[in-house]
């Protein structure tokens, strides 16, 4: 078992998140938003779809130490459960479901000729004896293969609950009635097992210009979206949320102070202040090799000082939104209540002020995150983002750029990347704006 | 017989929100005739409004109107195209609101929103339109029109916007005039002087008048019938004397018996007693900024030398209008604000200016409450949480335990029941929710409580009720009031003493009976004299 | 009005004096000239005499504050922070440290990224703003939801793919537009097309849901019912009155990112190979060409809180109930 920083803080936010979660669970104040959410459709399939993501970016987060597999030697699960993809590598490009190159070699047949065409992958499709007659058929049949394992998987599950559920009840009708929220689970499982069927016979999404599977660096860059979008908001968030409320409770000096520090901050373009900070940092490693044993554990930090940057860079927009709304609250009838009635100012901001700004900060979190995801893609583009060796979509965005001035095109991995990074950011939109539009509560003025 | 000039039919207005459908205006009918003053009185929420609004079809998106006919002399309002209606509007019905702060737009000139009203619906050249304008705004006695065309609307007071409000209605020389409760935002004495100019302007131009108010005693005097609204229905119908002398429906009885008078005052009361809290030369200031460097170059005034006597279980009110500092001097006396200058007696102790911990000792005994019972809770507290909060903070030793029981004798004494602990603030009404600010207070067994406009913000049935439970309480605790108000008939029901604000100062300072039967003071006539009075025939 | 600018003014002197500090910590002491010097001759085996002399050519070879080896004045000014900072306050650049003045190269280079930034800027405010009104006339109705459906999936895509899916359909496939460059005069117009429209495109999804939702917030209001009410149809409500109020925010965000136009965008520059400050500043990260990037640092702040004072100006002149005092 080998933690690196990012992956213990992941798991940080993560229990974070499941302990406040079960410590409000029974809260009056939340359910009628949570109900909101809930009954909003098009919030609950994102939500699903985003919780796949997630799952796919913990497993990638739990890694240990597997000799001989990679030259470091580390690996995380999702590697692990996903071996055929990286271990599969062609010579160099091939497009999508392709069992041949994508660029023309000498082939040395079996009778020792040599030929000039495009050659056989050595994996991809390599199970077919004629790739251009077989390979529709087989595509199909591969895919229906897989829809249905995903979908017996998915009966024999619902099948085997609902039998515990009867049995519970000691009832012998079977009473099987998903909901909406089942179906799309159900269809998400299934489109995921033809997935996987498909992606042990051939690449589905092609090669990049190493003969590395093009699928398998797009879920790998799962991790990294998901890591800048979550853990910039869990360092940006203290920052934000304790100067904010302080310097509309206190006024005088502490807000001047503030105020004068963040408008600071704001008033460089953040763009150059990430920049010369990730310069900064990048002399710094290379001015301090023996700190930074490995491949990985280099790529991790630089990722957590991104996240760090970005965390103190955007800070000032939420510290500014809190520190209006506790000036507004500090004049409330409760909070003038609360000093009369000899509450001290630290029980008002634990009891009054806190609660009544956590709808702000709950909306900002979500609203950051997609914000952050298409961030990175930019960052990394104009390389100050990850480092060139993590599995990021604006890596594969920038190693595409010159792939789409060569003829033929190679259109693959940047489309890939688009795609994916699409997906991620539109869900979390839309569960965003349902979280947004169930917690303000100028938005529930007429209920 | 006398025409009609709007005639409705089995009007109904619903709501739709997310899972829920709500009748707002449930099947009425009236009608307006020719030159009379129409009057639709009912509590905040009974939908009198959104009738008005449903007459114009100006009603929000989210409300789905229907009902037979709604015949504005011959068109069927419910009928007509769009288009036409906006001939309708502004020119043949024409509407003022509640408050004229915020029904005006902000950044255009007050000039530019009347004659937007002659654009539309009269083609003239912008000359006329000009004089026009400014014959309007004499007619509305705004002084020195010529000057004062060009400013907006936050350059005026709150009276003189409602008279440009008017103005803007009466540019399209409308036959119907929708006044939706054109003073209940306004202070008493103004609230006069644009009532008489309502009228005054009505029998000059000869149109109808339908004024929307919850204030009986408002409707009584201006009115020649009135409808009753309960509910979404209206409940009774009568030409103004018949109503208010031999009043029908029980509603309207029950809220004709819960209107506070202000000759029902107190006999010659005896003042007084142990002295409790003395206020002596008290002077709260805001500084004025200015110049380059935000340097202090004055100081705003709002409590200019006030010296006040309170005495034990006694009541004291104050009373004035909007920005007379009434509100600042209570939060002075709590040590809420700073700058507070003066004195502030406590048994014999200046409690002015204490800080920390001897500060916090001293809490137990003022208590206040609060005028908007919505924002005086937090929203995110159980109300038990919230009424022993003070407990908690006070007396540490109290056991959770005990604290519940405590709470639950509270509420019951404020009478409501001891499960309203378990649930949130905005599971209850306004009147409710005052309650528990009351017990709130009460928790900590103060000596004084300030009430700051304790009432206003409610229904006249619910207010007279909390009137009677902080009587009560008063007598079982031998509690004192400071109880700051700007109406005189609440006054009559539970002052001992009377003093009288105005502009920072105390102008008139006495026992009750004698300052409303007998004010010495200009200004002290002068609010008498503005108080509406039931005045039938 | 002017003892405000002049406070602002000299309110702004601390915040540039904190940026200047702040960047200084950045570039000076998180790293020692020496780790530059390094990075920037190749990591290894670099001689200390090479350090010294790369130090001396671009004049970091001076103490970080106090310079006690030289006289009374000389003692503040002969070091790192009086010659690389504090000169930045007159707007003197120096020299890049590749050799070339910076404060030159920036004179030349902020017109070619206004003529890119100004254009994108004002035609998307009005697209951005004419797709809002239709919103919201049609508010509540199949045209509003689809439209924010729309901007939710337009504001989901990553700009890198405008660009790049832009460059590749309307300049590789249809060969309507040049694919990248720059010229003078009207010749610069046909490589301004592209990366405008892009830009326009791209801020159309937020742009649009943001001023739709200060429209609506505006449309509640009650001085709108009074406008209804004095018998204007809806179109001219939304005209006259609610576009007036709403254009108060909407006129001062913009105007807050005016003199940022300057600096220009930095990936839209970089891709269409427009000689501006945006691909001057990408450039110099690239080359890690620290006295190009601090510079840039320094004149973005200004920028910005020149931004901020012409934004309150801006407030007083459209917003009647404003008065700075």
């Amino acid at each position: 078992m080998i933690i690196l920083w990012t992956d213990a803080l992941i798991y940080l936010l993560l229990t974070t998140a499941m302990v406040s979660g079960f410590f409000l669970r029974n809260y009056e104040g939340l359910k009628r938003p949570l109900n909101k959410i809930a009954a909003n459709k098009s919030a609950m399939v994102s939500m699903i779809i985003l919780l796949f993501f997630v799952a796919i970016g913990l497993l990638d987060s739990l890694h240990f130490k597997a000799e001989g597999q990679r030259a470091s030697g580390i690996i995380s699960v999702l590697d692990y459960c996903t071996q055929p993809l990286w271990q599969q590598t062609e010579k160099t490009y091939s497009a999508p479901f392709s069992a041949y190159l994508y660029s023309k070699a000498y082939i040395t047949q079996a009778n020792g000729f040599q030929s000039w065409g495009f050659p056989r992958l050595k994996f991809g499709g390599s199970h077919l004896l004629n790739p251009e007659i077989e390979k529709t058929a087989d595509v199909l049949i591969k895919l229906i293969v897989g829809l249905s394992k995903g979908f017996v998987f998915c009966i024999s599950w619902v099948g085997l609950r609902a039998l515990c559920l009867a049995k519970k009840a000691g009832q012998i009708r079977l009473q099987v009635r998903p909901g909406f929220m089942g179906i799309t689970i159900i269809i998400v499982v299934v489109g995921l097992s033809g997935i996987i069927e498909l992606s042990t016979y051939y690449h589905i999404l092609g090669t990049d210009k190493v003969g590395e599977d093009v699928f398998y660096q797009t879920i790998k860059s799962i991790r990294t979206g998901l890591v800048i979008g979550s853990l910039t908001t869990f360092i940006m968030l203290p920052l934000a949320v304790v100067f904010g409320i302080l310097a509309g409770f206190y006024r005088g000096w502490v807000d001047d102070l503030i105020q004068y520090s963040y408008t600071t901050l704001n008033s460089i373009p953040s763009v150059l202040l990430i920049a010369a900070s990730i310069l900064m940092v990048q002399i710094y490693m290379v001015n301090h090799p023996e700190l930074f044993t490995n491949l990985e554990s280099r790529a991790d930090l630089r990722l957590l000082f991104l996240c760090l940057i970005l965390g103190v860079t955007s800070w000032t927009g939420l510290c500014r939104m809190l520190r209006a709304e506790t000036l507004k609250l500090r004049e409330m009838g409760y909070v003038q209540a609360a000093k009369v009635l000899g509450v001290r100012p630290i029980g008002i901001l634990f009891q009054h002020i806190l609660p009544n700004v956590m709808h702000i900060i709950l909306i900002s979190v979500v609203l950051d995150f997609s914000a952050l995801v298409l961030a990175e893609a930019v960052l990394s583009y104009i390389n100050v983002g990850v480092d060139p060796s993590t599995y990021s979509w604006g890596n594969m965005i920038n190693g595409a750029r010159l792939e789409m001035a060569r003829e033929p095109v190679v259109w693959w991995p940047l489309i890939a990347a688009f795609v994916f990074m699409f997906i991620l950011v539109l869900t979390a939109n839309l569960f965003a704006d349902a979280v947004r539009d169930a917690f303000d509560p100028r938005r529930n003025q007429h209920d | 017989m006398t025409k009609r000039v709007l005639s409705v039919q089995g009007l109904s207005v619903q709501f739709q929100t997310d899972n829920e459908k709500v009748l707002v205006v449930d099947d009425i009918s009236f009608d307006i005739l020719e030159s009379e003053t129409f009057g639709l009185v009912g509590e905040s929420g009974s939908g009198k409004s959104i009738s008005a609004l449903a007459i114009l079809r100006l009603l929000p998106r989210s409300a789905k109107m229907s009902g037979k006919h709604v015949f504005f002399k011959e068109k069927d309002l419910l009928t007509l195209p769009e288009t036409s209606m906006c001939q309708i509007r502004g020119r043949r019905i024409a509407m003022i609101f509640q408050d004229p702060m915020i029904a005006l737009n902000p950044v255009k000139s007050i000039g530019h929103q009347i004659s937007e009203v002659i654009k539309i619906h009269f083609e003239l050249s912008s000359s006329e339109i000009q004089s026009r304008v400014l014959t309007l705004l004499r007619q509305v006695e705004i002084p020195s029109p010529e000057s004062r065309i060009g400013d907006y609307p936050h350059q005026f007071s709150g009276g003189q916007l409602q008279r440009v409000m008017i103005a803007a209605a009466l540019a399209g020389e409308p036959d119907l005039l929708i006044a939706d409760e054109p003073t209940t935002a306004l202070d008493v004495t103004i609230q006069a002087q644009i009532l008489t100019l309502l009228k005054s302007i009505q029998r000059q131009v000869g149109m109808s008048l339908w004024l929307i108010s919850h204030d009986l005693a408002l409707v009584s005097s201006m009115v020649d019938r009135v409808a009753v609204m309960k509910k979404g229905r209206i409940v009774e119908v009568a030409e103004t004397q018949q109503l208010f002398t031999y009043p029908e429906h029980a509603y309207t009885q029950k809220l004709l018996a819960a209107l506070p008078s202000i000759d029902s005052c107190r006999e010659e009361a005896n003042v007084t007693g142990d002295i409790l809290l003395e206020l002596k030369n008290i002077r709260i200031s805001y500084p004025v900024r200015k110049g380059i460097f935000n340097r202090i170059v004055s100081h705003h005034q709002a409590v200019d030398g006030v010296n006040l006597t309170l005495h034990a279980g006694k009541t004291l009110a104050l009373v004035g209008e909007s920005g007379c500092g009434k509100t600042t001097l209570a939060k002075g006396l709590l040590n809420l604000i700073e700058n507070v200058e003066g004195h502030i007696m406590w048994a014999g102790q200046n409690i002015n200016g204490l800080q920390g911990e001897p500060l916090r000792q001293m809490r137990s005994n003022i208590q206040i409450i609060f005028q908007d019972p919505f924002s005086s809770m937090n929203p995110r507290m159980l109300v038990g949480q919230i009424i022993g909060e003070g407990l908690r903070s006070l007396h540490p030793e109290i056991s959770s335990q005990q604290r519940k029981v405590e709470v639950a004798t509270l509420l019951q004494q404020v009478g409501l029941s001891a499960e309203c602990a378990t649930r949130y603030p905005h599971e209850f009404s306004g009147g409710q929710r005052q309650r528990i600010c009351i017990a709130r207070a009460l928790a900590v067994r103060p000596k004084l409580i300030i009430c700051d406009e304790p009432t206003s913000a409610l229904d006249v049935s619910v207010q007279e009720k909390i009137i009677l439970l902080l009587k009560s309480l008063q007598q079982q605790y031998e509690m004192s009031y400071l109880f700051i108000t700007h109406d005189l008939a609440v006054v009559s029901e539970i002052a001992d003493e009377l003093a009288v604000m105005y502009e920072g100062k105390v102008v008139e300072y006495g026992p009750v009976y004698q300052l409303l039967n007998d004010p010495r003071q200009p200004y002290t006539q002068q609010l008498l004299k503005a108080v509406p009075k039931i005045s039938v025939g | 009005m002017i003892q405000y600018i002049i406070r602002r003014l000299m309110y702004s002197i601390p915040l540039l004096l904190g940026v200047n500090i702040l960047t200084f910590f950045l570039f000076f002491v998180v790293n020692t000239p020496d780790d530059m010097a390094r990075m920037q001759l190749g990591q290894k085996h670099v001689t200390e005499q090479a350090v010294s002399k790369w130090k001396i050519d671009h004049g970091y070879d001076l103490p970080l504050f106090i310079n006690s080896g030289k006289d009374s004045f000389k003692t503040i000014t002969e070091t790192i922070f009086y010659q690389k900072s504090i000169k930045l306050f007159v707007f003197q650049f120096g020299i890049s440290d590749s050799g070339r003045n910076i404060g030159a190269d920036i004179k030349q280079r902020m017109w070619p990224s206004l003529a890119v930034a100004l254009p994108a800027l004002l035609i998307g405010l009005s697209v951005n703003i004419l797709a809002a009104l239709l919103m919201v006339l049609f508010r509540q109705s199949y045209l509003e939801f689809w439209g924010l459906v729309a901007c939710v999936v337009i504001m989901s895509i990553s700009a890198l793919f405008y660009i790049i899916g832009g460059q590749f359909l309307f300049s590789k496939l249809l060969k309507l537009v040049p694919i990248s460059g720059f010229g003078s005069g009207v010749d610069a117009l046909k490589f301004l097309i592209l990366p405008v429209v892009i830009s326009v495109v791209s801020g159309l999804g937020s742009g649009g849901r943001w001023y739709r939702a200060l429209f609506i917030e505006e449309v509640e209001k009650d001085y709108v019912v009074t406008a209804r009410a004095k018998g204007l149809s809806e179109t001219q409500v939304l005209f006259r009155h609610v576009l007036g109020n709403a254009m108060i925010p909407i006129l001062t965000g913009v105007v807050v990112v005016l003199p940022l136009l300057f600096m220009g965008s930095l990936i839209m520059e970089s891709f269409f190979s427009i000689p501006g400050l945006g691909s001057y500043t990408i450039d110099a990260i690239n080359r890690q060409d620290f006295a190009i990037v601090r510079s840039m640092v320094f004149l973005g702040s200004v920028l910005y809180i020149l931004g901020l004072l012409l934004t309150d100006i801006c407030y007083t002149l459209v917003d009647p109930r404003v008065k700075l005092l």
